[in-house]
Protein backbone atom coordinates (compact mmCIF):
# COMPACT_ATOMS: atom_id res chain seq x y z
CA UNK A 1 0.00 0.00 0.00
CA UNK A 2 2.87 2.54 0.95
CA UNK A 3 3.41 2.08 -2.55
CA UNK A 4 0.22 3.09 -4.08
CA UNK A 5 0.75 6.23 -1.62
CA UNK A 6 4.34 6.97 -2.99
CA UNK A 7 2.78 6.78 -6.20
CA UNK A 8 -0.20 8.91 -5.56
CA UNK A 9 2.13 11.61 -4.15
CA UNK A 10 4.23 11.86 -6.80
CA UNK A 11 1.41 12.02 -9.53
CA UNK A 12 0.56 15.01 -7.41
CA UNK A 13 3.39 16.69 -7.48
CA UNK A 14 3.49 16.32 -11.29
CA UNK A 15 0.26 17.18 -11.29
CA UNK A 16 0.58 20.37 -10.00
CA UNK A 17 2.57 21.89 -13.15
CA UNK A 18 0.08 20.19 -15.65
CA UNK A 19 -2.58 21.98 -13.47
CA UNK A 20 -0.78 24.99 -13.91
CA UNK A 21 -0.74 24.77 -17.70
CA UNK A 22 -4.58 24.12 -18.16
CA UNK A 23 -5.01 26.98 -16.21
CA UNK A 24 -3.81 29.09 -19.01
CA UNK A 25 -5.45 27.32 -21.48
CA UNK A 26 -8.80 26.42 -20.04
CA UNK A 27 -8.96 30.18 -19.00
CA UNK A 28 -8.98 30.83 -22.97
CA UNK A 29 -11.21 28.29 -23.19
CA UNK A 30 -13.69 29.82 -20.59
CA UNK A 31 -13.26 33.37 -22.19
CA UNK A 32 -14.45 31.31 -25.56
CA UNK A 33 -17.36 29.91 -23.88
CA UNK A 34 -18.88 32.90 -22.79
CA UNK A 35 -18.48 34.52 -26.13
CA UNK A 36 -20.05 31.50 -27.26
CA UNK A 37 -23.02 31.86 -24.85
CA UNK A 38 -22.87 29.50 -22.10
CA UNK A 39 -23.22 29.83 -18.23
CA UNK A 40 -20.25 29.27 -16.14
CA UNK A 41 -21.65 26.23 -14.95
CA UNK A 42 -22.13 24.31 -18.30
CA UNK A 43 -18.87 25.37 -19.14
CA UNK A 44 -17.46 23.95 -16.04
CA UNK A 45 -18.92 20.79 -16.68
CA UNK A 46 -17.92 20.79 -20.24
CA UNK A 47 -14.62 20.72 -18.96
CA UNK A 48 -14.85 18.10 -15.67
CA UNK A 49 -17.23 15.96 -18.54
CA UNK A 50 -14.08 15.54 -21.29
CA UNK A 51 -10.93 16.97 -20.40
CA UNK A 52 -9.33 17.77 -23.81
CA UNK A 53 -8.85 20.90 -25.00
CA UNK A 54 -9.38 20.55 -28.79
CA UNK A 55 -12.22 18.44 -28.77
CA UNK A 56 -13.81 21.58 -26.15
CA UNK A 57 -12.72 24.03 -28.83
CA UNK A 58 -14.37 22.30 -31.52
CA UNK A 59 -17.39 21.75 -29.60
CA UNK A 60 -17.35 25.43 -29.31
CA UNK A 61 -17.81 26.24 -33.10
CA UNK A 62 -20.18 23.56 -33.69
CA UNK A 63 -22.37 24.06 -30.85
CA UNK A 64 -22.72 28.17 -32.41
CA UNK A 65 -23.47 26.87 -35.84
CA UNK A 66 -26.95 24.38 -34.06
CA UNK A 67 -24.65 21.08 -35.15
CA UNK A 68 -26.60 17.74 -34.89
CA UNK A 69 -25.63 15.20 -32.51
CA UNK A 70 -24.40 13.06 -34.88
CA UNK A 71 -22.03 15.91 -36.24
CA UNK A 72 -20.94 16.07 -32.30
CA UNK A 73 -20.28 12.99 -32.14
CA UNK A 74 -18.42 12.42 -35.24
CA UNK A 75 -15.95 15.73 -34.95
CA UNK A 76 -15.18 14.24 -31.00
CA UNK A 77 -14.16 11.34 -33.15
CA UNK A 78 -12.15 12.71 -35.36
CA UNK A 79 -10.63 15.66 -32.99
CA UNK A 80 -10.14 13.08 -30.02
CA UNK A 81 -8.79 9.50 -31.94
CA UNK A 82 -5.35 10.21 -30.83
CA UNK A 83 -5.73 9.47 -27.31
CA UNK A 84 -6.68 5.90 -28.29
CA UNK A 85 -3.18 5.62 -30.17
CA UNK A 86 -2.12 6.89 -26.21
CA UNK A 87 -3.81 4.51 -24.25
CA UNK A 88 -2.74 1.32 -26.31
CA UNK A 89 0.49 2.50 -25.26
CA UNK A 90 -0.16 3.28 -22.10
CA UNK A 91 -2.18 -0.22 -21.88
CA UNK A 92 0.82 -1.84 -22.00
CA UNK A 93 2.69 0.02 -19.58
CA UNK A 94 0.38 -0.82 -16.58
CA UNK A 95 1.26 -3.01 -14.09
CA UNK A 96 -0.91 -6.44 -14.45
CA UNK A 97 -2.33 -5.90 -11.16
CA UNK A 98 -3.82 -2.95 -12.72
CA UNK A 99 -6.93 -4.63 -13.36
CA UNK A 100 -10.24 -3.78 -14.48
CA UNK A 101 -11.66 -0.95 -12.31
CA UNK A 102 -8.74 0.43 -12.78
CA UNK A 103 -8.32 0.88 -16.10
CA UNK A 104 -11.83 2.54 -16.13
CA UNK A 105 -11.13 4.98 -14.13
CA UNK A 106 -7.08 5.73 -15.72
CA UNK A 107 -9.84 6.04 -18.89
CA UNK A 108 -11.06 9.30 -17.85
CA UNK A 109 -8.03 11.06 -17.72
CA UNK A 110 -6.05 10.07 -20.80
CA UNK A 111 -4.90 13.58 -21.69
CA UNK A 112 -1.60 14.38 -24.01
CA UNK A 113 -0.29 16.04 -20.85
CA UNK A 114 -1.17 13.08 -18.51
CA UNK A 115 -0.01 10.55 -20.99
CA UNK A 116 3.23 12.15 -21.75
CA UNK A 117 3.85 12.45 -18.00
CA UNK A 118 2.97 9.34 -17.16
CA UNK A 119 4.08 6.85 -20.71
CA UNK A 120 7.94 7.60 -19.81
CA UNK A 121 8.11 6.90 -16.22
CA UNK A 122 10.84 4.55 -15.79
CA UNK A 123 9.48 0.48 -15.37
CA UNK A 124 5.94 -0.62 -14.60
CA UNK A 125 3.65 2.26 -14.09
CA UNK A 126 1.07 2.12 -11.20
CA UNK A 127 -2.72 3.36 -11.69
CA UNK A 128 -2.10 5.66 -8.42
CA UNK A 129 0.32 7.59 -10.33
CA UNK A 130 -2.41 8.94 -13.00
CA UNK A 131 -4.93 8.95 -9.64
CA UNK A 132 -2.27 11.64 -8.33
CA UNK A 133 -1.85 13.36 -11.93
CA UNK A 134 -5.78 13.40 -12.40
CA UNK A 135 -6.41 14.60 -8.86
CA UNK A 136 -4.63 17.94 -9.33
CA UNK A 137 -4.94 18.31 -13.03
CA UNK A 138 -8.46 18.08 -13.47
CA UNK A 139 -9.49 20.66 -10.60
CA UNK A 140 -6.69 23.47 -12.43
CA UNK A 141 -8.71 23.01 -15.68
CA UNK A 142 -12.13 22.80 -13.65
CA UNK A 143 -10.94 26.32 -12.43
CA UNK A 144 -9.08 27.39 -15.30
CA UNK A 145 -12.33 27.54 -17.22
CA UNK A 146 -14.36 29.08 -14.51
CA UNK A 147 -12.38 31.51 -13.72
CA UNK A 148 -12.07 32.26 -17.83
CA UNK A 149 -16.06 32.42 -18.45
CA UNK A 150 -16.46 34.82 -14.93
CA UNK A 151 -13.79 37.21 -15.35
CA UNK A 152 -13.58 38.01 -18.92
CA UNK A 153 -10.08 38.82 -19.41
CA UNK A 154 -9.17 39.91 -16.04
CA UNK A 155 -5.48 37.99 -15.62
CA UNK A 156 -2.84 39.33 -17.06
CA UNK A 157 -1.92 38.64 -20.42
CA UNK A 158 1.77 38.40 -19.80
CA UNK A 159 0.83 35.67 -16.94
CA UNK A 160 -1.29 33.65 -19.29
CA UNK A 161 1.20 34.00 -21.87
CA UNK A 162 4.01 32.96 -19.64
CA UNK A 163 2.09 29.82 -18.55
CA UNK A 164 1.49 28.48 -22.30
CA UNK A 165 4.81 26.75 -22.28
CA UNK A 166 4.25 24.69 -19.13
CA UNK A 167 3.00 22.09 -21.03
CA UNK A 168 5.11 22.39 -23.84
CA UNK A 169 7.98 22.41 -21.42
CA UNK A 170 7.05 19.32 -19.60
CA UNK A 171 6.71 17.55 -22.88
CA UNK A 172 10.72 18.23 -23.84
CA UNK A 173 11.66 17.39 -19.89
CA UNK A 174 10.32 14.00 -20.60
CA UNK A 175 11.57 13.24 -24.25
CA UNK A 176 15.06 14.90 -24.24
CA UNK A 177 16.50 13.23 -20.95
CA UNK A 178 16.02 9.88 -22.67
CA UNK A 179 17.96 10.81 -26.09
CA UNK A 180 20.77 12.25 -24.44
CA UNK A 181 23.56 9.38 -25.86
CA UNK A 182 20.97 7.49 -27.73
CA UNK A 183 21.43 9.07 -31.22
CA UNK A 184 18.35 6.63 -32.47
CA UNK A 185 16.31 8.67 -29.93
CA UNK A 186 17.22 12.17 -30.57
CA UNK A 187 17.36 11.30 -34.16
CA UNK A 188 13.63 10.10 -34.28
CA UNK A 189 12.54 13.01 -31.95
CA UNK A 190 14.30 15.64 -34.24
CA UNK A 191 12.49 14.08 -37.66
CA UNK A 192 9.11 14.68 -35.75
CA UNK A 193 9.82 18.20 -34.87
CA UNK A 194 11.11 18.25 -38.70
CA UNK A 195 7.90 16.68 -40.08
CA UNK A 196 6.21 18.43 -37.56
CA UNK A 197 7.08 21.37 -38.58
CA UNK A 198 7.10 20.92 -42.43
CA UNK A 199 3.18 19.86 -42.02
CA UNK A 200 2.44 23.31 -40.51
CA UNK A 201 4.20 24.86 -42.97
CA UNK A 202 3.48 23.06 -46.51
CA UNK A 203 -0.04 24.08 -48.56
CA UNK A 204 -1.72 21.01 -48.80
CA UNK A 205 -0.56 19.74 -45.38
CA UNK A 206 -0.99 22.56 -43.53
CA UNK A 207 -4.70 21.98 -43.81
CA UNK A 208 -4.63 18.72 -41.53
CA UNK A 209 -5.99 19.40 -38.39
CA UNK A 210 -3.62 18.84 -35.43
CA UNK A 211 -5.02 15.67 -33.75
CA UNK A 212 -5.22 14.15 -37.61
CA UNK A 213 -1.37 15.39 -37.96
CA UNK A 214 -0.59 14.16 -34.73
CA UNK A 215 -1.72 10.77 -36.04
CA UNK A 216 -0.49 10.53 -39.29
CA UNK A 217 2.91 11.39 -38.29
CA UNK A 218 2.97 9.15 -35.29
CA UNK A 219 1.82 6.02 -36.94
CA UNK A 220 4.24 6.75 -40.22
CA UNK A 221 7.43 7.73 -37.64
CA UNK A 222 7.15 5.38 -35.34
CA UNK A 223 6.25 2.79 -37.49
CA UNK A 224 9.05 3.33 -39.91
CA UNK A 225 11.14 3.53 -36.68
CA UNK A 226 9.96 0.09 -35.44
CA UNK A 227 10.60 -1.35 -38.94
CA UNK A 228 14.48 -0.32 -39.35
CA UNK A 229 15.06 -0.34 -35.79
CA UNK A 230 13.28 -2.83 -33.97
CA UNK A 231 13.98 -2.70 -29.70
CA UNK A 232 15.78 -5.48 -27.96
CA UNK A 233 13.60 -7.06 -24.81
CA UNK A 234 16.18 -5.15 -22.39
CA UNK A 235 15.88 -1.77 -24.05
CA UNK A 236 12.29 -2.15 -23.82
CA UNK A 237 12.16 0.08 -20.24
CA UNK A 238 13.95 3.35 -21.72
CA UNK B 1 -27.74 27.53 -29.88
CA UNK B 2 -30.74 25.05 -31.21
CA UNK B 3 -29.81 21.34 -29.48
CA UNK B 4 -29.62 20.95 -25.71
CA UNK B 5 -26.35 21.78 -24.53
CA UNK B 6 -26.25 19.53 -21.59
CA UNK B 7 -27.19 16.74 -24.18
CA UNK B 8 -24.38 17.75 -26.37
CA UNK B 9 -21.61 17.90 -23.52
CA UNK B 10 -22.82 14.38 -22.89
CA UNK B 11 -22.17 13.04 -26.43
CA UNK B 12 -18.84 14.55 -26.72
CA UNK B 13 -17.94 13.05 -23.02
CA UNK B 14 -19.50 9.61 -24.08
CA UNK B 15 -17.32 9.49 -27.28
CA UNK B 16 -14.37 11.30 -25.72
CA UNK B 17 -14.54 8.80 -22.96
CA UNK B 18 -14.99 5.49 -25.50
CA UNK B 19 -11.96 6.75 -27.15
CA UNK B 20 -9.68 6.23 -24.43
CA UNK B 21 -11.50 3.09 -22.88
CA UNK B 22 -11.49 1.11 -25.62
CA UNK B 23 -7.56 -0.20 -26.02
CA UNK B 24 -7.01 0.07 -22.46
CA UNK B 25 -9.40 -2.65 -21.94
CA UNK B 26 -8.79 -4.89 -24.98
CA UNK B 27 -5.23 -4.25 -25.04
CA UNK B 28 -4.40 -5.98 -21.58
CA UNK B 29 -1.99 -8.84 -22.41
CA UNK B 30 1.22 -7.92 -22.93
CA UNK B 31 2.26 -7.60 -26.56
CA UNK B 32 4.85 -10.76 -27.84
CA UNK B 33 5.20 -9.06 -31.42
CA UNK B 34 8.69 -7.44 -31.68
CA UNK B 35 7.46 -5.32 -34.42
CA UNK B 36 4.52 -3.99 -32.38
CA UNK B 37 6.07 -4.04 -29.10
CA UNK B 38 8.72 -1.39 -30.91
CA UNK B 39 5.78 0.73 -32.12
CA UNK B 40 4.56 1.31 -28.98
CA UNK B 41 8.19 2.10 -28.04
CA UNK B 42 8.42 4.80 -30.27
CA UNK B 43 5.16 6.25 -30.22
CA UNK B 44 5.18 8.51 -27.51
CA UNK B 45 8.55 9.80 -28.07
CA UNK B 46 7.18 10.97 -31.89
CA UNK B 47 3.90 12.27 -30.44
CA UNK B 48 5.35 14.43 -27.84
CA UNK B 49 8.02 15.91 -29.97
CA UNK B 50 5.51 16.36 -33.07
CA UNK B 51 3.05 18.25 -30.30
CA UNK B 52 5.50 20.31 -29.00
CA UNK B 53 7.21 21.68 -32.12
CA UNK B 54 6.37 24.56 -33.60
CA UNK B 55 3.18 24.30 -31.84
CA UNK B 56 5.16 25.95 -28.83
CA UNK B 57 6.35 28.46 -31.28
CA UNK B 58 3.19 30.04 -31.32
CA UNK B 59 1.85 29.48 -27.60
CA UNK B 60 3.07 32.82 -26.18
CA UNK B 61 2.91 36.78 -27.50
CA UNK B 62 5.53 36.44 -29.27
CA UNK B 63 7.59 34.13 -31.72
CA UNK B 64 10.97 35.23 -29.40
CA UNK B 65 9.63 35.16 -26.26
CA UNK B 66 8.70 31.19 -27.41
CA UNK B 67 11.82 30.39 -28.28
CA UNK B 68 13.27 31.82 -25.18
CA UNK B 69 11.18 29.63 -23.13
CA UNK B 70 11.91 26.57 -26.11
CA UNK B 71 15.79 27.21 -25.93
CA UNK B 72 15.56 27.27 -21.93
CA UNK B 73 13.68 23.94 -22.16
CA UNK B 74 15.75 22.42 -24.27
CA UNK B 75 18.94 23.26 -22.11
CA UNK B 76 17.57 22.78 -19.27
CA UNK B 77 16.10 18.91 -19.88
CA UNK B 78 19.54 18.26 -21.66
CA UNK B 79 21.04 18.86 -18.09
CA UNK B 80 18.66 16.47 -16.09
CA UNK B 81 16.60 19.38 -14.74
CA UNK B 82 13.04 17.58 -13.02
CA UNK B 83 10.15 17.79 -14.80
CA UNK B 84 9.12 20.72 -12.26
CA UNK B 85 12.24 22.79 -12.95
CA UNK B 86 12.28 22.19 -16.54
CA UNK B 87 8.45 23.63 -17.36
CA UNK B 88 8.76 26.58 -14.71
CA UNK B 89 11.87 27.57 -15.25
CA UNK B 90 10.67 27.89 -19.02
CA UNK B 91 7.26 29.51 -18.07
CA UNK B 92 9.95 32.25 -16.31
CA UNK B 93 12.22 32.84 -19.39
CA UNK B 94 8.92 33.77 -21.04
CA UNK B 95 7.73 36.21 -18.66
CA UNK B 96 11.36 37.69 -17.94
CA UNK B 97 11.42 38.12 -21.64
CA UNK B 98 8.49 39.60 -22.33
CA UNK B 99 8.87 41.80 -19.64
CA UNK B 100 12.63 43.20 -21.29
CA UNK B 101 11.19 43.50 -24.79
Amino acid sequence: MSNNNLSWKNGIKDGILIALGYFAVSFTFGIMAKKAGMTPFQAVFMSAANLTSAGQFGALALIGTSATYLEMALIQLVINLRYSLMSCSLSQKFEPRAGFPHRLLVAFGVTDEIFGVSVCKEGKLNPFYNYGLMSVSIPGWMLGTFCGVVSGGILPARIISALSVALYGMFIAVIVPPAKGNKLLAGIILSSMLLSLLFAQLPILSQISQGFKIIILTVLIAGIAALLFPVKEVADEG
Amino acid sequence: MRGNIYLYILVMAGVTYLIRLIPLIFMRKEIQNVYLKSFLYYVPYVTLAVMTFPAILRATASLWSALAGFIAALVLAYRGGSLFKVSILACLSVFIFELMV
